[in-house]
């Protein structure tokens, strides 16, 4: 019985010895790389890139590990605390900044220039954004920004003139009751009462949520009041946007396509969608602001955990995966966001793509934008300020009340 | 069957044991201990835990939020428990009739209790839709603007509740229907003989012999009450304007999305001590109303 025993375990051991000897080893790298942008939409291109790139590099495969949006972050976060998070994965904005300053993410650099690999190729701005405290944690994989699409059949009807770039909110409301004049169920626009419209709409009119050097909360500024009037007054003064219960829990983007909404404030991420449903003329123009113009800028980007021992063969894919003009031109063809690439070429065969005729806008945009206010609890006061503007939007407060309130909970529960 | 003698008996009986305590140690009875830990520190998963004493209890017990989510779920029960008692109890009355095809109404009462809260919740939403909404097109007929339920601040929690009554109301009435199967009818009998009226009958025999599953449905029901969760979170999302914000979901928001664990952790031990007192309360009191003939 021993006897057996030990034979067996001599066997085990040898195989093990075996295993491990580079002869019998596979050769390739195997890199996990952790994604939910892609969605069920964008799938087929994912895999598109990973087969691209693994072609290119036979020595490496990469195992991808897709979640949705709902779940991806906390999942995220569970692995991080676990040790057993993927070697690259895929962040947001917000999330970027909540990673890097809770020590997660590796510094890029000095593995970009052990690898040779330059950071030229990328549009500045969007390259700048996943800096944190000067160093480079991440690249910039995809961007997107927010536009004023604008139903051109309904304009026509209503005799107003298409939207240009040197419109204001004073141009929005002129247009929006011509065509809530056309019908019972027609509408001037949607923007929506929640935190992400607000800090831009703020931003339009000059104001922000903290001081300059972010030590305290600003908001309940004149301008933001001024700002939040304007957001309310479309819906409860002139009624060129919808209630709550007008809307009655139809979905934004369907409500433009049934041809009921004159103007609807959206992200280029809708494009593919637009394409599809809208049985109308329809185009885009840059985001009219008041005092000053402002666009939202989202940005998803690809960073190396912190604790991977695959950190070089990590930093070659996400570099490929970012910048390369071949993962660029599948995104283009897929209409998955917008890659962050100075390549001039990929930017006119983006702006050369139809509908909407005015693609240019979406670049013209970069020129006003504003990142998302982020900060280590931004979760947190992104729900306190929705639950405020909710209050202003339906009636309940003024929007002085119901940002005083907001300023008061926020100084409260958060410290900046 | 037969499971040995002695050592071997224990050991068998050990084995047969072993996966379910495991599993409770593992995922019950040690998280509930850890969470009483985490409950006095600050913790947001991915750096160490700092101790911050009573902090969290602090914090949250001088919030205006705390507050408002207790009066939110307090709503919650004072609407949901005699809605849901009424109407299984009167379920169970009417299975408790014979006629034809009552054993499929038993399954047709009882499906809701199957069906996943997400699906059902989702219906719901579409049911009480202000414009397209069956309740709200029902209300018109007989001449009542309805109102926009879940869209507005006072009615959506009532929204909420019609969802929750609906969805329990078959599996209680599965409970009630057993109690009142075991009234002995010769009560009845001597009532009638006596000339007593139906209702009277009801108050005064079934009520008091049905007691016992009362308490019983009563006080699982207001547990499983200061726990409602699924169908908050995915018919309102706690909105409109917070008006359906309820504890439970505020733990989860604090754990899951602020990855504020200890105050989290704190936030559950609170409800935890406020169910306890409430259920002793329901105990003390159900002297003076719950005969248990023996």
């Amino acid at each position: 019985m021993r006897r057996k025993r030990l034979a067996l375990a001599a066997v085990c051991v040898a195989l093990v010895v075996l295993c491990s000897m580079p002869v019998f080893s596979a050769k390739k790298v195997t890199i996990t790389y952790g994604n939910f942008s892609a969605g069920s939409d964008n799938e087929p291109t994912l895999n598109a890139m990973k087969a691209a790139f693994e072609k290119a590099n036979p020595d490496i495969e990469v195992k991808l590990q897709s979640t949705g949006f709902g779940e991806y972050f906390r999942l995220l976060q569970t692995q991080v605390a676990g040790g057993t998070a993927p070697d690259c994965y895929e962040l947001n904005y917000e999330n970027f900044v909540a990673f890097a300053a809770k020590n997660a993410l590796a510094d890029l650099s000095p593995l970009a220039k052990a690898a040779g690999l330059s950071f030229s190729g990328y549009d500045a701005s969007a390259l700048d954004a996943f800096k944190y405290k000067g160093k480079q944690f991440g690249v910039p994989g995809s961007y997107s920004v927010v536009l004023l699409f604008y139903n051109k059949d309904l304009f026509d009807q209503a005799k107003a003139a298409y939207p240009g770039d040197k419109w204001t909110w004073k141009d929005v409301i002129e247009a929006g009751k011509k065509i809530r004049a056309l019908g019972d169920d027609t509408f001037g626009i949607i923007q929506t009462v929640q935190f992400w419209e607000f800090y831009k709409t703020i931003a339009q009119n000059g104001g922000s949520l903290f001081n300059a050097d972010r030590t305290k909360f600003t908001v309940n500024s004149p301008e933001n009041v001024e700002a939040l009037q304007y957001m309310v007054d479309k819906i409860i003064k002139y009624n060129i946007e919808p209630t709550q219960a007008q809307k009655s829990n139809q979905g934004e983007w369907d409500m433009f396509a049934s041809g009921k909404v004159g103007m609807l404030i959206t992200g280029n991420w809708a494009f593919t969608f637009m394409k599809d449903k809208c049985k109308f003329k329809w185009d885009i123009a840059v985001e009219p602001g008041n005092k000053q113009k402002a666009c939202h800028f989202f940005s998803n980007g690809y960073a190396i955990n912190r604790s991977s021992k695959k950190q070089q063969e990590a930093m070659r894919w996400i570099a490929w995966l970012a910048s390369s003009t071949e993962s660029s031109m599948l995104r283009l063809d897929a209409g998955w966001e917008t890659p962050p690439v100075s390549d001039k070429s990929v930017i006119d065969a983006y702006i050369a793509e139809r509908p909407p005729d005015n693609r240019k806008a979406v670049f013209d945009s970069l020129k006003y934008l504003v990142t998302p206010p982020v900060i280590e609890q931004f979760s947190e006061m992104a729900e306190v300020v929705d639950l405020q503007l909710q209050k202003a939007r339906d009636g309940e407060k003024t929007p002085k009340q119901a940002l005083d309130d907001a300023q008061r909970e926020l100084e409260q529960k958060i410290r900046l | 069957m037969y499971i040995g003698k002695g050592r071997k008996r224990k050991v068998t009986i050990t084995a047969f044991l072993a996966p379910t305590v495991a599993g409770f140690l593992l995922f019950s009875l040690i998280p509930i201990a850890r969470s009483f830990c985490l409950s006095f520190t600050s913790w947001d998963i991915l750096q160490p835990a700092e101790w911050v004493g009573l902090e969290n209890y602090k914090a949250l017990l001088g919030s205006e939020e705390f507050w408002r989510v207790m009066k939110n779920t307090g709503e919650y029960i004072v609407l949901y428990i005699p809605l849901m008692l009424i109407s299984s109890l009167a379920l169970a009355a009417l299975l408790n009739r014979k006629f034809a095809g009552v054993d499929v109404y038993k399954v047709l009462f009882f499906l809701p209790v199957l069906t996943s809260w997400v699906a059902g919740s989702l219906i719901w939403r579409w049911i009480l839709n202000h414009k397209y909404g069956l309740v709200n097109i029902l209300l018109g007929h007989i001449g009542i603007a309805g109102p926009a339920w879940l869209d507005d601040k006072y009615w959506a929690m009532p929204g909420v509740v019609l969802a929750s009554a609906w969805k329990d109301a078959g599996f209680f009435a599965l409970i009630f229907l057993g109690a009142l199967k075991g009234i002995n009818q010769e009560y009845y009998e001597a009532a009638e003989i006596d000339g007593a009226s139906a209702w009277r009958k009801f108050r005064h025999i079934t009520l008091p012999l049905i007691s016992p599953t009362t308490f019983f449905v009563a006080v699982t029901s207001v547990i499983n009450s200061f726990q409602v969760f699924a169908q908050v979170q995915i018919m309102t999302y706690g909105g409109p304007a917070g008006a359906t914000q309820v504890i439970m979901e505020r733990i989860y928001k604090y754990a899951f999305q602020f990855f504020k664990m200890g105050y989290a952790s704190a936030l559950s031990w609170v409800l935890f001590v406020i169910v306890l007192v409430i259920t002793l309360i329901q105990w003390r009191l159900q002297k003076r109303w719950v005969f248990y003939d023996s």
